[in-house]
């Protein structure tokens, strides 16, 4: 299992270089110019000279790629063209609310998906199993800024049952930054005002951010289910007299869960598309908005910065998914 | 994935009132795609200041955005430009990822331990960055959205056609042939690109909703499409200044890329099922 596991890093480091690489020379062959879209058209060839000497662009690019790298392996991420600073420290800023923000989506997506997916196998073919396949197959068809706008306009705009984009209102002090996420900090400065408004402001984006994770996870639990249904143990349990409800939920949702494991990963990809979104409508300071903006600006070093970040954590998730799925099916034994 | 010829999957699909309905969304998208000069009742570039904003109306049935344009004629051209979209990603990723992954499974080797490698580098982040990191770096444009989703969709296609080429190479009729003294391309294109196709057709049909979606998140976020392109998701972004008193600006188009992602999905749903029961509506 360590050896399973110190490979898998060691394959991890080699695609996030590869990832590096590729982005680096898409956002360095291009035909767009980023110190222009800083400077303006209209900015002497002295001072375009010099903008460019101060992020290297004067040099070839083969020269450039081994400077990031070089400073890359220390740490140094290079400094954001647009807001001027580290993008490492950027990144440390914006990324606990994508962290908050996806967490409650994680864990809405599972309570609802699971459930949703129970219902379904146990009323297999009925009505309750065709309206949760229609939610499900809406739930990978919406588009997220859609799903997010029309949610504005009924809970915000229209009902005023909740509160609209931003992590709070805009007449509240944000408590201290300790972790940076919000709900936690507002706990530990002991702000209960702070941490009901925060929590009500993310009831919409996480919703908006899960939709996705609960279809999917609904869908395949749904089919697992009905597979572990069919095994003889589980005859084995009714005919013991169990109640249908320990059958289903005791005995069965144990070897469901297994499959669900593994689409964990796949719904975590897509939370993080979801966010570059979801935060865009919400106006969430989070990582997938810094990215947003990164790649609007064409602000390479935070473009690479950022994508670097998200392929990390895509890859630490399903690096996480595959080993307690090892851990959890006993048959399977990594080498 | 087992090989099932088209007319089976059809004959599976006619008893699944869902896929059905897919396929009916899917056959209104191409007929709206095609009529769309024929039927919108206005121009969907021409700007009337004069009549900003307004709601749905009998003049205009889904209201007006905020340069006067029809709503409506946008939305059927629009169809025209998300139906381009996935089908020259489709053609584009599709062919070149099959000639890669057969080219892969069949010599094998270390050409394709090494491209291998890359479709792994490629399949580890979230196709819509990747997209995104593409068109900025390009310019955004609809070409150039075309140009970055097919760079995100290629390795789905190599690694199916890859997975096929491999199971055909070591088929009796191959080696018949190879004893037959049939030359390896010979090989390759009259026996293993044909036996790999139909997988990867299917695959296309249902990627294409996966396509269209990204197409409109990118043009949603700025990095697509540029306005004033009627594309549907430059024209979500439009209305969404306008929220809450002029809902129907982002509100239709929404709707438009939602019916037709939801019309691949519901056909894909069905074709998956019959495939693989395992795997329905888990990728979307």
């Amino acid at each position: 299992m360590l050896v399973y596991i110190l490979k898998r890093l060691a394959w991890m480091v080699f695609v996030l270089f590869g990832v590096m690489t590729i982005v680096f020379f898409i956002s360095h062959v291009i035909p767009a110019d980023p110190v222009a879209a800083i400077l303006g058209g209209q900015a002497p060839p002295e001072l375009i000279e010099k903008v460019r000497a101060k992020w290297n662009l004067d040099k070839p690019l083969y020269d450039q790629y081994i400077i990031y790298l070089w400073r890359l392996l220390h740490g140094d991420l290079g400094i954001s063209i647009s807001t001027g600073r580290p993008v490492s420290k950027d990144l440390i800023q914006f990324f606990p609310a994508t962290l908050e923000l996806a967490t409650v989506a994680t864990l809405l997506s599972v309570i609802f998906g699971v459930i949703t997916g129970i219902l379904s196998a146990v009323k297999s073919g009925r009505s309750a199993d065709h309206l949760s396949r229609i939610f499900a197959l809406s739930g990978i068809s919406m588009p997220v800024f859609w799903l997010g706008l029309l949610m504005l306009l009924l809970f915000y705009y229209l009902l005023g049952w909740l509160p609209g984009p931003g992590q709070l209102p805009y007449y509240m002090p944000r408590p201290p930054r300790v972790t940076g996420m919000i709900t936690i900090d507002s706990l530990i400065a002991g702000r209960f005002d702070a941490f009901i408004s925060a929590l009500r402001h993310l009831v919409m984006p996480s919703l908006v951010l899960s939709f996705f994770g609960i279809a999917a996870i609904s869908r395949i639990t749904r089919s697992s289910m009905l597979d572990v249904l069919r095994e003889e143990y589980i005859n084995t349990a009714r005919a013991k007299g169990l109640r249908e409800m320990i059958v289903v939920l005791k005995h069965a949702l144990k070897n469901a869960m297994l499959p669900v494991s593994t689409i964990i990963g796949i719904t975590y990809g897509r939370l993080l598309e979801g966010s570059v979104i979801t935060e865009t409508i919400f106006a969430w300071p989070g990582l997938g908005r810094y990215a947003t903006n990164a790649f609007l600006a064409i602000d390479f070093p935070a473009v690479i910065g950022s994508t670097i970040l998200i392929a990390l954590l895509y890859a630490l998730t399903n690096l996480v998914v595959d080993i307690s799925y090892a851990y959890l099916n006993p048959k399977i034994r990594y080498g | 994935m087992k090989r099932t010829p088209f007319l089976e999957i059809w004959r599976a699909l006619r008893k699944n009132p869902l896929s059905l309905t897919g396929l009916v969304i899917i056959l209104g998208l191409v007929i709206t795609a095609i009529l769309a000069p024929y039927v919108a009742p206005y121009d969907p570039l021409r700007t009337k200041p004069l009549e900003r904003l307004e709601p749905p109306s009998k003049l205009h049935l889904l209201g007006t955005d905020q340069l006067g344009r029809d709503i409506l004629s946008r939305l059927l051209y629009g169809a025209r430009i998300s139906l381009r979209i996935a089908i020259i990603v489709a053609a584009l990723a599709g062919s070149v990822g099959t000639l890669i992954g057969i080219l892969c499974g069949y010599f094998g080797g270390r050409v394709d331990n090494l491209l291998m490698r890359v479709t792994d580098i490629f399949m580890a982040f979230p196709q819509l960055i990747l997209a995104m990191a593409i068109s900025s770096a390009l310019g955004p444009s609809l070409e150039n959205v075309i140009i970055a989703i097919s760079m995100t969709e290629w390795t789905f296609f190599a690694r199916l056609a890859r997975s096929r080429a491999i199971a055909v190479r070591e088929e009796d009729y191959v080696e018949a042939a190879r004893a037959m003294g049939a030359g390896r391309w010979r090989i390759l294109f009259r026996h293993v690109l044909p036996m790999s196709l139909s997988p990867v057709i299917v695959q296309a049909t249902l990627e294409m909703g996966g396509i269209i979606r990204t197409a409109a998140s990118l043009g949603f976020l700025g990095l697509g499409a540029q306005p004033p392109t009627p594309e549907w998701g430059v024209m979500v972004t439009a209305g969404r200044n306008y929220l809450p008193g002029q809902w129907w600006v982002s509100t239709f188009p929404g709707l438009a890329i939602f019916i037709t992602v939801l019309g691949f999905n519901l056909l894909g749903d069905g074709i998956r099922d019959i495939l693989d029961p395992r795997l329905r509506g888990v990728k979307g």
